[in-house]
């Protein structure tokens, strides 16, 4: 069981940026992302794409916006909990416990969810029948290659994740690539790679087909596909592998009583608490009458949030406002020597 | 101003008038059309606003770009005359387009 000030849940700019607000104000906080890495749709999305509206940076990308967060928070030496996913919560005599999928547990008086348009998860097939094999002949990601070793593989999809692991299975499995039409999205060398084991014969690539249905009983023997014209075609595997990038969900979040509109939780203006005492939401996730989807938005509600995180943190001290530029006891805390 | 129809996967339509210069997809959000997610607000990178184009429509609109066609392999069952909504802007010669939202988007 981890005790801390604030448990945020999502590490996206606003999310790092709230590390620093609580962190100036002196309060810990644990930061949990279902992402392997911090940065939240900036980095999942448009790692590379310009932003132009961060107040005083003409121009940055979503990677570099996030490289700058981390280092602005980095005195403030947060945990990251990457690749897990909250759970639920639960109020316990005022305190909430937060439980991942991991089963790691907190013990903290503020949440902060600053989980944008929530965690990122893999798209799944649209066939309902795959669901019983998934983890077991279905899967959306790669963990451990041995599972995939002298097996009988069908890889949908056309981009690179698709592509790469077709090149990486086909050393020691028989591998069919299926996808909705004619071209691929990937690297030249990948592209003529793929090119050349196909006319090897290492890979059997079949376009444009999409998957129509599996066969029944409890083991997956084959996979029927079907192009445009509604010709068939019945492929031997033993696993499927499904490549359509990641979509966002908002997950467990709608379940935990909080009020909700339109997949965003309602939050007031003055500190951004939802209506659960010690639960903020802020960035692209909360919504108040005249909300922005902007990145900036998001710096402010972290903010007052932490205002009042640091009132339920420290009940028996008195909050004071005070300046980066003129606190010593920021300066501390930010560790800059003198 | 153009005339915009939706169905969805129950056959229910919805007609709106939908302003020059919105994208088919701001026009269902504005009417709260279901079925529509739109996550990224536009930006091309979700894969949520997807929708099959009533056929005789499809060759009338102006050919998605190589970005949009990839975005559709990430849709939810995607189909030859699918689209993503967010890229096809409302005009006068599109007054009338009819188009179908899938089963879900995600």
């Amino acid at each position: 069981m981890i005790k801390t000030d604030v448990v945020i849940i999502g590490a996206g700019p606003v999310g790092l940026f709230a590390v620093h607000q609580l962190g100036i104000k002196g309060l810990k906080s644990e930061i949990i992302d279902n992402l392997d890495k911090a940065g939240g749709q900036c980095i999942e999305l448009y790692p590379d794409k310009p932003i132009y509206d961060i107040p005083a940076v003409p121009e940055c990308s979503g990677k570099s916006l996030t490289d700058n967060l981390l280092k602005q928070i980095r005195p403030f030496g947060s945990t990251f909990h990457l690749k897990e996913r909250v759970q639920e919560i639960k109020d316990k005599k005022g305190i909430w416990v937060v439980k991942t999928n991991k089963n790691k547990i907190f013990h903290t008086p503020n949440i902060i969810i600053a989980g944008g348009v929530g965690s990122f998860e893999p798209r799944k097939l649209p066939l309902k029948s795959l669901t019983k094999f998934e983890d077991k002949s279905v899967f959306y990601s790669v963990t451990d290659k041995n599972l995939f070793k002298n097996k009988k593989i069908s890889i949908f999809g056309g981009g690179d994740s698709a592509l790469d692991w077709a090149l990486e299975f086909s050393n020691y499995s028989k591998v069919t690539l299926i996808h909705r039409r004619e071209e691929f999205r990937g690297t030249p060398h990948t592209l003529k790679e793929l090119e050349k084991l196909k006319k090897k014969g290492k890979i059997l690539i079949k376009t444009p087909f999409q998957i129509k249905s599996v066969n029944e009983g409890d083991k997956l023997k084959f996979v029927k596909i079907e192009n445009n014209d509604e010709k068939t075609e019945n492929i031997e595997t033993d696993i499927i592998l499904g490549f359509f990038g990641l979509i966002m969900q908002l997950g467990p979040i709608a379940e935990w009583g909080l009020s909700m509109s339109k997949k965003t939780i309602e939050v007031n203006t003055k500190n951004f608490e939802t209506n659960k005492q010690g639960i903020f939401a802020i960035g692209d996730i909360c919504s108040y009458p005249g909300k922005l989807k902007l990145i900036l938005s998001g710096f402010h509600e972290a903010a007052l949030a932490s205002v009042e995180c640091f009132k339920r943190a420290r009940p028996n001290e008195k909050y004071r406002f005070q300046f980066t530029t003129s606190s010593k006891e920021i300066q501390d805390r930010l560790g800059i020597k003198k | 101003m153009p005339k915009i129809t939706y169905i969805d996967q129950k056959g229910i339509s919805q007609t709106f008038n939908v302003e020059n210069g919105l994208t088919v997809m701001e026009g269902a959000v504005q009417n709260n059309v279901p079925g529509i997610d739109a996550d990224c607000g536009g930006s091309m990178a979700c894969a949520t606003c997807h929708v099959y184009v009533e056929e005789s429509w499809f060759d009338k609109l102006p050919v998605p770009e190589d970005a949009e066609k990839d975005m559709i392999d990430m849709a939810y069952d995607p189909k030859k005359n699918s689209r993503l909504s967010c890229q096809i802007i409302v005009s006068d010669e599109i007054d009338g387009l009819t188009v179908t939202t899938p089963e879900k988007q995600t």
